[in-house]
């Protein structure tokens, strides 16, 4: 697989030229919503001439469909953004192209990020990058797939509950959930303002460190974001690991659990401590998620109303401009998420689901800074299956909100956590574990995971 | 027909909600500039401002200091922990779907102002809460369309929220008036009444006499003047009186006032009310504020209203003579530095050119009095003390000196006002006037007891000296000469 160093030795437009070649080899795939061709060729000049440089000079990269970035609209795989062309660049993409770093498309996802198989894109579904039969994950599919097909050595991606680690884990590449506020929001698509992260997917764990090395840190323009205490680590000292037992029941497949075992093996190998730890609350935290993320999801997407930008349906009077802008500008799920919000929000039901769903969360943060006071890294499974197939799980959407329940807790505690290729099952279908750890310990897990490459 | 028996079988209980825009530079979330007093529509809104995807709010940090100003000019307590909320609706000129506002932990807790009332006595208003939050924009509506104006979304709004203190429409007119003039003391806001700068919404209702529940309350919303606060108020009386004496209910409603035809009319009543879902907003971490912080910011609120009249108890002044004075901060500032630097008698005369001359003001436009210097006004007072000017002149002067540089002696020279004290030169004029055959019924008159004749003959010495006789002087030489 490819990875950023590969780029180094060759001409940007070269590089770039590759990366919009394999793009269309792999066009069936479906991963890529659009091509920036004529901007990254203009910026692979300007590399070339010296007028650009920086540490990621002409390396190409793929942006999830929700982050606004010039060369192509920012559709968030949606009708409502069919055509919105923004008129500026997120924080993320300024910072990576500041380094000299090449957009050269933007990614598939679930329609407003909303799902985990990219299947509720507006645009058709990703295939999975090793079975095409297969879902692509999601909601960062289409990011997880140019990664995994070497088009580029790394895409960004956005994980609001598991979008950037399940699909990882799916296809079998890196995915980064860094702790909430390392990277500005500014300039991607908002889904659920508490837990939406930026992040990015790689073929390596070093390669992730260095793109979040370079988007991380304070932004003005977001007043969530962190100071920037990304420092990539070297060295990894022997760690104390817990292996979360909640995660490594019936309910998840064998092989599945047998890759989490034996990535445990490895860890005692190169001398870190592993022992089962138990977090009780974990049951509630699906519950807690499908509260909290509605009702901030049904705040955020109240703009697409039809007036200023976006789509709009014809109509005779506000109320049904309203009404069938969004009816006709959304998917399904983005209207099933609305509505779960909505009621949850509303007056008489906002104490007995929103207020009671904040206090479990706070006691989910304790019980993680508990367990944090003893244990360095807790380890788990990404999901509880490999990839499934393409249609499998679309009819039921509690079947599909179920395939999140490893990833959400880390999400509702703002912590962050690594998806790591872990080998694959019989079939060869990618299987991947889950470092989580207290905040700030992101550049840590990269480098646990890093020296755990060569094992 | 309602009698002004029939009124008085009832009481009124009022409750005002105020919002007020604040004097920031940028809006509250966004850099853009906040005076779109005659901007083109639309020109002054940033891409936060029109809720483009992935934007997210940058809270103001001036607008958190003018809103502690302006908790502390409410004689409120400052909450060291504030949050921001979303309130929910769709309307187009809304552009993210919500309002940012402070529903569940605003920043200015409990607090109370005591109005003054034009009988001299005053009443306690007590302020239950007040909140910052974001205002909307504009819609202007065409016959088969309508246009939206986004300059406004985004300006900083304080929505002050009143106890139900008032029982009068003149009580809440004079807690509207005060509210504005300690707002726009503190510096919290601009105060323009016209371009909406204080917006207030009175609550009404109605009840018999003694009666110890309320009435249902309707709320005419959007008043922008002082008079139409009290004239809502009024209509409001007489239509729920009018309407209870029917056998008819009151219903709680939100209802417009129509300034052309001075009445409330119906706009949506409470079925209609919508469900906010109201949530926190997750873009902005709470205002956490140190007590040193709020101090310092205290300390630099300018003297407010009732500083300036506990400071004026020793001037003898009218009510009215205070409040021509407090209309305008300028004129306050002024002769509270003359009261300082040259004391009460000087103080009370120039606070009296202020007064007559100049009038009050009423949210508007004001006497501009950045010319006038307290030296010149005391030098002024100064002459009229010496005799030298007659309290008509130095009025003359006191208005000139609004846009000359020269002092008022030099004007009162240039306009030849000095009066002439010089008791041989008077003496001289008494002397031709007391000799004048015309004088001689006076004379006749005053040698008979009838005092009042000497204004005619003190009046002939002003006139031969065309008005430059020092009047107490000449009438003392023609005593002396009777």
């Amino acid at each position: 697989m490819v990875k950023i160093a590969d780029y180094a030795s060759s001409s940007a437009v070269a590089n770039v030229r590759t990366a919009l070649e394999r793009a269309k080899q792999y066009e069936a795939h479906h991963a890529l919503l659009n091509l920036t061709e004529t901007r990254a060729l203009e910026r692979a000049a300007k590399v070339e001439s010296g007028e650009i440089t920086g540490k990621l000079a002409g390396v190409p990269f793929v942006v999830k469909d929700n982050f606004l970035a010039f060369g192509a609209p920012t559709t968030a795989a949606s009708t409502m953004l069919e055509n919105f062309n923004a008129p500026l660049q997120a924080t993320a993409v300024e910072r990576l192209e500041a380094e000299g770093a090449i957009c050269i498309g933007k990614a598939n996802l679930d329609a407003f990020a909303h799902g985990g198989s990219t299947e509720n894109s507006a645009f058709g579904p990703t295939k999975n990058a090793i079975d095409d039969t297969r879902v692509a994950g999601g909601s960062s599919g289409g990011s997880a797939v140019v990664t995994a097909l070497d088009i580029v050595p790394f895409a960004l991606g956005t994980d609001t509950g598991g979008s950037i680690r399940q699909p990882a884990s799916f296809n079998g590449v890196y995915g980064v959930k860094p702790t909430y506020g390392t990277v500005s929001r500014y300039g991607v698509v908002a889904m659920a303002s508490s837990t939406d992260t930026i992040g990015c997917l790689t073929t390596t764990a070093d390669d992730a460190a260095l793109v979040m090395s370079i988007m991380a840190g304070k932004d003005e323009r977001d007043m969530t974001t962190l100071p920037n205490f990304f420092t990539p680590e070297a060295t990894v000292l022997p760690l104390r690991i817990g292996l979360v037992a909640e995660s490594m029941n019936d309910d998840v497949d064998a092989d599945v659990r047998a890759a989490t075992s034996a990535y445990a093996e490895k860890l005692r190998a190169a001398g870190h401590t592993v022992e089962e730890v138990s977090m009780p609350i974990l049951k509630y935290t699906l519950a807690m998620y499908y509260i909290i993320v509605p009702a901030e999801i049904s705040s955020n997407l109240a703009r697409y109303d039809g007036i200023r930008y976006g789509y709009r349906a014809e109509a005779l009077t506000l109320a049904e401009l309203y009404g069938k802008t969004r009816d006709e500008g959304f998917v399904t799920e983005n209207k099933r998420r609305i509505m779960i919000g909505s009621y949850v929000l509303s007056s008489g039901f906002f104490d007995a689901y929103y207020q009671q769903a904040q206090k479990a969360r706070t006691l989910l943060i304790a019980e993680y800074q508990k367990l944090f006071e003893t244990y360095d890294v807790l380890l788990g499974p990404v999901t509880p299956t490999p990839a499934f197939k393409l249609g499998e799980n679309t009819g039921d959407p509690i079947k599909m909100y179920l395939t999140d329940i490893m990833t959400v807790p880390a999400s509702l505690a703002g912590l962050p956590a690594l998806s790591v290729p872990a080998g694959t099952n019989e079939a060869g279908l990618p299987i991947g574990i889950q470092l989580t750890g207290w905040r700030r310990s992101d550049a840590r897990l990269l480098a646990l995971a890093s020296s755990m490459e060569a094992n | 027909m309602l009698t002004d028996d029939l009124l008085a079988k009832y009481d009124m209980t009022i409750g005002i909600e105020c919002h007020v825009q604040l004097a920031t530079a940028t809006k509250l979330f966004s850099g853009a500039d906040n005076d779109a007093r005659d901007r083109e529509p639309n020109s002054v809104v940033s891409p936060i401002d029109y809720g483009l995807p992935g934007m997210l709010p940058v809270l103001n940090r001036e607008a958190v200091t003018l809103a502690i100003k302006a908790g502390k000019a409410l004689n409120a307590e400052i909450a060291r922990v504030s949050r921001f909320d979303r309130k929910h609706y769709f309307y187009p000129d809304l552009p993210k779907g919500y309002q940012t506002t402070q529903m569940y932990n605003p920043i200015i807790l409990e607090g109370y102002i005591d109005v003054p009332l034009e009988s001299g006595e005053s009443v306690r208003v007590r302020i239950h809460h007040a909140h910052m939050e974001e205002d909307a924009g504009k819609l202007t509506h065409y016959a088969d369309y309508s246009l939206v104006d986004l300059n406004r979304a985004g300006t900083p709004l304080i929505e002050i929220v009143s106890e139900p203190d008032m029982h009068s429409a003149l009580e809440a007119k004079a807690y509207a008036t005060e509210l504005y003039r300690l707002m726009t003391y503190a510096g919290v806001t601009r105060g323009d009444l016209y371009h909406g700068n204080m917006r207030f919404d009175v609550n009404i209702s109605i009840a018999p006499k003694g009666a110890t529940e309320l009435g249902k309350r309707a709320e005419v919303k959007n008043l922008n003047s002082f008079r139409s606060v009290e004239k809502a108020a009024e209509y409001e009386f007489r239509r729920q009186v009018e309407l209870v004496e029917k056998g008819e209910q009151v219903v709680q409603e939100t209802r417009g006032w129509d300034d052309a035809k001075q009445k409330t009319m119906s706009q949506r009543s409470k079925e209609d009310a919508q469900d906010y879902r109201y949530m926190p907003d997750a873009d902005i971490p709470p205002i956490v504020l140190g007590e040193q912080e709020i101090i310092d910011i205290q300390a630099t609120l300018p003297l407010l209203p009732p500083v300036y009249r506990a400071k004026w108890a020793s001037l003898q002044l009218d009510r009215s003579v205070i409040d021509s004075l407090l209309s305008n901060q300028a004129y306050a500032v002024m002769v509270a530095a003359i009261q300082d630097e040259a004391g009460d008698e000087t103080a009370t005369r120039v606070a009296h050119w202020f007064a007559s001359a100049l009038g009050a003001t009423d949210g508007g436009s004001s006497t501009d009095i950045s010319q006038l210097s307290s030296v010149s006004l005391i030098e002024l007072s100064g002459m009229v003390n010496a005799s030298e000017l007659s309290s008509t002149a130095a009025k003359d002067i006191f208005i000139e000196l609004l846009t000359s540089d020269d002092s008022p002696r030099v004007i009162a020279e240039h306009k030849n006002l000095l009066q002439v004290s010089d008791e041989s030169a008077i003496a001289t004029i008494v002397d031709e006037v007391l000799a004048d055959p015309a004088s001689q019924q006076s004379i006749q008159d005053m040698r008979e007891g009838k005092d009042r004749a000497i204004g005619y003959l003190v009046g002939q010495v002003m006139k031969k000296s065309q008005g430059k006789a020092n009047p107490a002087l000449a009438q003392k030489l023609i005593r002396n000469r009777l």
